[in-house]
């Protein structure tokens, strides 16, 4: 078993980047968190630093501003690091992509490993998002 | 020497994500500034750009979880200057829409507060009889948020009479859920102990801020769009404005728990009003909206919004600016967390339901002169909840 | 009727100043004003009648810059609308920080997207446009 395969194998750890969201995808990452869903019994565990994350999920769309920062994050991040990004606004840039002040989809800016579409995209879809991506050779990570 | 901490700053509301600055000097927040834009998307003028059938699904992203109040003031807007009347049919759902979005925000809401308070058996609480609501957004629009209902001059989906029975059984079970969770609130004395006396907005700091919602209504003044100006069902059914004389945040916490109560009633009659209009009934055709300046509120789960259109007899609105009611909430914070402790501030800020959930995240302590980190969000939330488990040996 | 008796009043405090008084419905009533005597009348509004000040709106049209000052009398649900006109040249109007808090934050929005200023406003500060947008750049403005 190779390092990086062993980093992922167990307990991943996720830290949370909203950018310039309308809050339902913040909503329902939370939500995965609360009894219904429970994601913490697979081992994931929100974290309140990126220092600490094996995962990073973005959200929204990202405009100038966050830019800026949503950078400065992922270079603050471990490497290796699964970059995730959630609902349309992450993946494409959705309704906002027109905006005035819209920086570019996440995967413009840093390197993305899974997209989970959806506008928001349900608790269920998240989930299963994420098992796939665990399920992924580590050779296909980009970032890592 | 004054340190700052920061809060924030990725907040989700239109314009108003921001970061908060606490100066303290030791454990007493002595001024409050802030610093917004880290959520700017440029809705109003990408507005300006989409016909009126698009702005629709445009203001609901503006809030994920006001995703029913934006279309519901942009419709009272439009329709204002249309002239337009809608069915009944469509004025009730329209209402138990609404009404459905109220309970679902205000047990987040909740939620989140226990969570602030380092109460987590409230936050899994909450959140767990908030699924009921979401099951019955999913039955009746098919998505759990942003539900696409609104229209100008109607709903773009009916509930069918034959759903209503199933629709009373889940709200039967909320209604005794937050029963459950109103009486493990209200009678905490831990709560009571870390929230009665806490960021306490007077009624001059009200009517100096404009504030609206449940954060003027916990500080004793009257001020509810749905009583006010009342539009869609809410003339014709009876219910009550919920209101509180203290203004500190438990006061806060019993006018949403309360007002839980009010809109599963509102929904009831509603649905009982329902089964009197024909089936299908649920828009008219509106070909054409004339030129026009109109005006529409509608109250969301936070207060008013407020949106205002100006047209020009084509397709596009020329002009549309968007109030949330966040945006002179937040602004309180000036009046509500001086004074305080740190500990008690995070509750404060939480208080007025900025969508708080999102800011806690790259929240930090920065000592003043140095520049360098020394407490994280997770710390801020602990000393937070440190202060919780003192009141509990006690 | 009180309703009528307190809008006639505004025309007899204010005589020409007011320039018109358009009533759309029982419930919404547009008053055009001068701009010079915005202070005054919102005073009146807000101190002596009790209004609520919701928001302002600021739009570009033939006329030059528009702004309406939204208020709200939460007794009958009635919104009063001061529209006052400000020539594209003199681009500049008192603000109503002195009177009320609320105008606070949307007075420094409406100085960044459309570039007006509000004399004796207690600090004119970016508000949402820092790393967003140049300075001196009006989104919302018409471009000829």
């Amino acid at each position: 078993m190779g390092f990086k395969e062993f980093c992922f194998k167990k307990s991943l750890w996720l830290f949370h980047f909203g950018g310039a969201s309308c809050n339902n995808c913040d909503i329902e990452i939370l939500d995965c968190l609360t009894p219904r869903y429970d994601v913490e019994r697979f081992g994931m565990l929100l974290v309140g630093s990126i220092r600490h994350a094996d995962v990073l999920l973005v959200n929204g769309s990202i405009n100038q501003k966050d830019k800026k920062r949503l950078l400065e994050i992922y270079h603050q991040a471990p490497k290796p690091i699964l970059v995730v990004a959630i609902g349309a606004c992450g993946c494409t840039g959705g309704i906002f992509a027109e905006g005035n002040t819209f920086a570019g989809p996440v995967d413009k800016i840093i390197p993305v490993d899974a997209y989970i579409p959806g506008c928001p995209p349900k608790p269920e879809a998240i989930l299963a998002g994420i098992v796939k991506l665990l399920n992924k050779k580590p050779e296909q990570h980009k970032s890592a | 020497m004054s340190k700052i901490i920061p809060i924030g700053p990725y907040h989700p509301l239109q314009e108003e994500p921001e970061l908060f600055k606490l100066y303290c000097e030791g454990e007493i927040v002595k001024d409050v500034k802030w610093e917004t834009g880290y959520n700017h998307r440029g809705i109003e003028k990408l507005s300006e750009s989409k016909t009126f059938d698009q702005v629709f699904f445009l203001v609901e992203r503006v809030c994920g979880i006001c995703s029913t109040s934006h279309p519901f003031a942009f419709a009272n807007c439009i329709e204002e200057i249309g002239e337009i009347e809608v069915p009944n049919r469509a004025k009730y759902i329209r209402t138990i829409i609404a009404e459905l979005e109220r309970i679902h925000s205000h047990l987040l809401w909740v939620g989140l507060a226990g969570h602030f308070l380092g109460y987590n058996t409230v936050f899994m609480w909450a959140w767990k009889y908030r699924e009921p609501v979401l099951d019955l957004f999913e039955k009746i629009s098919g998505n759990r948020n942003s539900y696409a209902m609104f229209k100008i001059g109607g709903v773009r989906r009916d509930i069918e009479n034959d759903k209503i029975p199933e629709i009373k059984k889940i709200l039967d079970l909320v209604k005794k859920k937050t029963d459950l969770l109103t009486g493990a609130v209200m009678d905490d004395p831990v709560i009571h102990a870390r929230t009665k006396g806490v960021g306490i907005l007077t009624k001059e700091d009200i009517i100096d801020f404009a504030a609206v919602g449940p954060t003027a209504r916990a500080s004793g003044i009257a001020i509810d769009v749905r009583k006010d100006d009342p539009y869609a069902a809410y003339p014709l059914i009876n219910w009550k404005v919920i209101t509180a004389e203290e203004g500190d945040v438990f006061a806060k916490a019993k006018v949403r728990l309360l007002e839980m109560y009010e809109s599963v009633s509102i929904i009831e009659q509603c649905l009982d009003g329902l089964k009197k209009e024909p089936e299908g009934q649920t828009e008219i055709v509106v070909k054409n909206i004339p030129e026009g300046i109109g005006t529409g509120h509608a109250e969301a789960p936070r207060g008013e919004v407020f949106h205002f259109a100006k047209t020009n007899g084509s397709n596009y609105p020329v002009r549309h600016k968007i109030r949330a009611p966040s945006y002179v909430n937040i602004a309180t914070f000036k009046k509500s967390c001086i004074g305080q402790t740190i500990s008690d501030a995070t509750i404060s800020l939480a208080a007025v339901d900025p969508c708080y959930c999102c800011t806690e995240r790259l929240a930090s302590v920065y000592d003043f002169g140095s520049g360098h980190k020394i407490l994280g969000g997770e710390e801020l939330i602990r000393i937070s909840q440190k202060q919780t488990d003192k009141l509990l040996k006690l | 009727m009180e309703k009528d008796f307190q809008i006639d009043e505004l025309k007899k405090h204010f005589k020409d100043k007011v320039i018109l008084i358009e009533k759309k419905n029982n419930r919404r009533i547009f008053v055009h004003i001068s701009p010079d005597a915005v202070v005054k009348i919102s005073d009146f509004l807000f101190s002596n009648l009790h209004y609520r000040f919701i928001i302002a709106s600021a739009l570009q049209s033939n006329l030059g810059f528009e702004i309406y000052y939204h208020f709200s009398n939460d007794k009958n649900g009635e919104i009063v609308n001061l529209h006052v006109i400000l020539p594209a040249k003199k681009t500049a109007i008192e603000s109503l920080t002195g009177l009320f808090e609320a105008a606070n934050w949307i007075e420094r929005e409406m100085h960044e997207i459309l570039g007006i200023d509000f004399l004796n406003h207690p600090n004119l500060e970016k508000l949402i446009s820092e790393g967003n947008w140049a300075e001196g750049v009006y989104p919302y403005r018409i471009e000829k």
